[in-house]
């Protein structure tokens, strides 16, 4: 783990984002989809961008389990990642960021 | 050979068979390699063999053997654009074009071959070019914008690959030049040749055969070809494609030993003439040899890696038997292709019409198959070429391996027949006893699974249709029964659980997972799950929670498209459009700046459309008295229809009135996949009804009803279900059809794939649908009926509720924002998305 406090941000609203679903904001100029996992009570948040074709797409992906790993998969060519650590469960050598999420105080807070 | 300090290997050339020599030694990791490789080229290795797809729609990346990435994870160091310039034997050393010196404990040159261009004057001319690397296709794409008629000098297997590659760039006129009396020598015979020809004619390419080129013309660019005979064409384009020559100038210049007609000398363990150097793939000439294939090359590869890690193996010549497609032929040729008598005996089997030809040659004895040539049908190779090479007993009549049994005993040889040691997949040498042991003993049950665990098919793929039947053929044997569950999350048949919803009476998918499945879901099940649910009681998609278990294009009500913007099809029944409503589109379109097309099935498609723009394009789509077109779901799409009695002077039935009835009655109905639907004004057919999910044909006396035709990758043509029947005849039919289609099909399968599966077949279907052999008709009719009743416009909707309409969005913190992302190239005077592979 590095040692630098997370510098938290206000991303939107939880009712924003569709429950079992995701939507995308813009934060500090970056395009970061977030998704509401409501059958775990989770929140998770990733790059917007599918490295497969550069499609800023994620957000409106399905999401789901791989046995136990909350996934997403992109709407494009269905390529699909952990949302726990980005890595790509399809079997390509493609990983994608995660980010820090929280709900506080009636926001959804990202962390860079 | 396991050393304290790791062993240095230097690989000169980074092309497919220096890749493979990589990948296999670092599979064997543990032995303390380091790898080094040089490659001239500026990219890492890609596959050569499928370089002409590359014009038709493969990026250089689709290519790549494996990513940059991948050689740096294996600790490997890659110079490219860095060809190999001297090497010190003495001293054990290599320097680089730019200046890099490494030493080595063992050299492989893995150099390849370059293009054998003939002597002939004005080779030099712009406008000629040789085929070998992504470079030489990049230069013939910008050359080929100026050029018109295009000429290939080789008749074999590289040359017609070229000539596929000159009519994806767009030539008017495609020329093959041959110095022999026959297109691939190698390969064929004359007969086999002949028929490769004709074909070849039919699709567009002039053959010219025992042509001498005696020089090219023109001033700087190439103009024409004069002919030894004293004939000569006019071309301005010109692939010289005459063979390879090995790549051996650099271990010539260091002093090895070369053969008198080039190619580096080796042994059977494929070393060179110095001990620690090796050569691999086309530049290396074994027993008089060199091999101008991959799976040779992959084989050097393997022996060459065995002898680093201290075993035993031996190159011992490979066989030469090939298959492949050329512009849609398939050739392929294996073992002894050419024996005749006294040795063998050969069956021949000529179809011109159909344009095959297959010949096998079988030993005097009748016992062994020997070899043999096929052109036009390539189905039976790899059982053939199984049987050669496995010296399998042949049956009685021999010509059944070629023609099929025809009637009376079976005689035909399954995949079953074949030994355990049978190779087959000869790129990377796995044999039918590896793969069964992974399907029985593994549990490996599917074709992705056998290719990762077995790395067979990953090569050139011709085995996989091999590979399918060993799959099929194992899993019958051991009594596993072939249930097809949607995922891992639900332990249902998609018919099974469609009929738990509807008896459980469940309307989200969120219910459905709770009662019937595990997990979380994923995107193999939420779509079908929220299929079912649209099939069942027809409510809208978006609502109930069902929005985040639709597909992006039933979340969005519109199609994904590359960039990420949508396309809209406003629903046009029949194809018939006012011209008020032309105008209407057309100003939409300007208003958002969209794309527009005439789409197949007789609707305009507006692509470009901003997420964020859907509900108000749509919003004045609809004051305008349209609705959705479904072009986005697996539903009704379109009733394609002709003009019929309204204008055609041949029209038996107003068939534009009854499309239009046809498709208002389906539209928005949702079913395992999407369904397409044709209405015919008489029997020349102008409508394509026979191609369609289910066509109507107007009769004197009716309308005749076909079902299960379909499109598509697979063409197939839609049977007759009735005949002469009215017009609510033909409607009951089709809601019974439909109906049955909607409740007992597989996730995303189309009439026609269905009606294939469907024990029984068309009897079955007529037996359930006429003759109300089960007694559901009515049943069927009446959950038909249901759904037709509850018919609403999603985008009407969509656009009227704002819970649904906030949803169309890119970023949810800033509603008002487009996707920056998005950008547009301009092609004819509209945009077009951006290439996706141009970054």
């Amino acid at each position: 783990m590095n040692t630098v406090e997370t510098k938290w941000n206000i991303a939107c609203k939880p009712e924003d984002i569709p429950k079992n679903g995701g939507a995308c904001v813009l934060l500090n100029g970056q395009q970061i989809a977030i998704f509401n996992f409501e059958r775990e009570a989770k929140w998770y948040a990733t790059q917007n961008l599918c490295p497969h074709k550069q499609q800023m797409a994620l957000s409106r992906g399905m999401i789901g389990s791989l046995a136990d790993e909350p996934k997403v998969a992109c709407p494009f060519h269905k390529k699909s990642f952990s949302l726990q650590t980005g890595q790509c469960l399809t079997g390509e050598d493609y990983n994608i960021k995660t980010y820090p999420i929280k709900v506080e105080d009636g926001s959804v807070w990202i962390g860079f | 050979m396991q050393a304290n300090t790791q062993t240095h290997v230097v690989v000169v050339g980074n092309g497919m068979v220096g890749y493979k020599f990589c990948e296999k030694l670092v599979a064997r990791g543990g032995y303390g390699f380091k790898i080094s490789v040089f490659g001239e080229e500026p990219r890492p290795a890609y596959d050569r063999v499928h370089l002409s797809s590359y014009f038709d729609g493969k990026t250089a990346d689709d290519l790549l053997m494996a990513p940059l990435g991948w050689y740096a994870d294996n600790n490997i160091n890659l110079y490219l654009s860095d060809p190999v310039v001297q090497i010190d034997r003495q001293a054990k050393a290599v320097l680089s074009h730019h200046g890099v010196q490494l030493k080595y404990d063992y050299l492989i040159f893995a150099t390849g071959s370059a293009a054998f261009v003939p002597s002939i004057p004005g080779v030099e001319k712009d406008g000629v070019f040789v085929y070998r690397t992504i470079e030489d296709l990049d230069m013939m794409a910008t050359y080929a914008k100026k050029a018109k008629k295009g000429a290939v000098i080789g008749g074999g297997l590289l040359g017609l690959e070229a000539a596929k590659a000159l009519i994806d760039l767009g030539m008017t006129q495609t020329h093959v030049i041959e110095f022999a009396p026959r297109l691939m020598p190698r390969q064929l015979d004359q007969a086999g040749s002949d028929i490769l020809k004709n074909q070849l004619e039919d699709l567009g390419i002039q053959i010219h055969l025992s042509k001498n080129t005696k020089q090219i013309t023109g001033n700087e660019c190439i103009t024409g070809m004069e002919f030894a005979d004293d004939s000569s064409l006019e071309i301005d384009f010109l692939v010289i494609s005459a063979g390879i020559k090995p790549r051996d100038e650099l271990a010539k210049k260091i002093g090895l030993e070369i053969g008198s007609r080039g190619g580096i000398l080796v042994n059977d363990t494929l070393q060179t003439s110095d001990p620690a150097i090796f050569a691999i793939g086309e530049c290396a000439l074994h027993q008089q040899m060199i091999y101008g294939l991959v799976a040779p090359g992959y084989e050097m590869a393997e022996v060459v890696v065995a002898k680093l890690c201290g075993n035993q193996k031996s190159f011992a010549g490979f066989d030469m038997s090939t298959k492949l497609k050329l512009i849609g032929v398939d050739v392929a040729s294996f073992g002894d292709a050419f024996a005749e008598s006294p040795v063998a005996k050969t069956i021949i089997f000529e179809n011109k019409a159909k344009g095959i030809y297959k010949r096998i040659n079988v030993s005097q004895d009748g016992q062994y198959l020997l070899g043999g040539i096929l052109v036009g049908d390539a189905e039976q190779y790899n059982m053939l070429l199984q049987t050669v090479n496995n010296k399998i007993v042949l049956p009685k009549e021999a010509e059944n391996l070629i023609l099929g049994s025809r009637g009376g005993d079976s005689d035909q040889m399954g995949v079953m027949s074949l030994p355990d040691e049978a190779l087959v997949c000869s790129c990377e040498a796995i044999t039918k006893g590896a793969i069964c042991y992974e399907i029985s003993e593994n549990k490996v049950l599917t074709i992705n699974g056998l290719k990762q665990c077995t790395k067979a098919g990953t090569g050139c793929g011709g085995c996989v249709p091999l590979l399918k039947d060993l799959l099929q053929s194992t899993m019958k044997a051991q009594g596993i029964y072939i249930r097809n569950i949607l995922c891992e999350h639900f332990d249902y048949t998609r018919q099974e659980l469609l009929d738990l919803v509807k008896l459980n009476q469940l309307y989200s998918y969120d219910e459905v997972i709770n009662h019937f499945g595990k997990g979380h879901g994923c995107e193999v099940c939420k779509p079908a799950v929220a299929s079912i649910l649209a099939s069942l009681w027809n409510e809208n998609i978006l609502q109930k929670g069902n929005d985040t278990s639709q597909d992006t294009n039933d979340r969005f009500l519109a199609n994904i498209q590359r960039g990420g913007t949508y396309s809209v099809v406003p629903r046009i029944p029949g194809g018939e459009i006012t011209p008020e409503k032309l105008i209407v589109i057309g100003q939409v379109a300007k208003q958002y700046g969209l794309y527009t097309k005439i789409t197949g099935g007789q609707r305009i498609d507006l692509f470009g459309a901003h997420v964020g723009d859907l509900p108000n394009i749509w919003k004045q789509l609809i004051d305008a008295g349209f609705e959705s077109g479904h072009a986005y779901g697996k539903a009704l799409r379109t009733v394609k229809s002709c003009v019929g009695t309204t204008w055609c002077r041949f029209g038996v039935q107003d068939s534009v009135s009854f499309a239009i009835e046809v498709e208002n009655r389906y539209k928005g109905i949702r079913a395992p996949h999407k369904i397409k639907s044709g209405v015919s004004g008489c029997i020349r057919e102008c409508a394509e009804a026979q191609s369609k999910d289910f066509g109507i044909i107007a009769t004197e006396k009716g309308w005749n009803l076909y079902v299960g035709g379909n499109g598509g990758s697979k063409p197939q043509h839609a049977q007759l279900l009735a005949t002469d029947v009215d017009k609510a005849m033909c409607l009951k039919l089709i809601d019974r059809f439909l109906m049955f289609y909607i409740k007992t099909a597989e996730p995303l399968t189309r009439t026609a794939t269905w009606l294939n599966k469907l024990e029984g077949g068309m009897s079955y279907l007529k037996a359930v649908i006429i003759d109300d052999s089960i007694g559901i008709c009515q049943q069927l009719e009446n959950e038909m009926q249901s759904l037709v009743n509850q018919y609403h416009c999603e985008w009407k909707e969509a656009v009227e509720n704002p819970e649904i309409s906030k949803r169309f969005v890119h970023f949810v913190n800033a509603p008002t924002q487009k996707d920056p992302s998005v950008q547009f190239d301009q092609l004819r005077e509209q945009i077009i998305a951006e290439d996706w592979n141009k970054a």
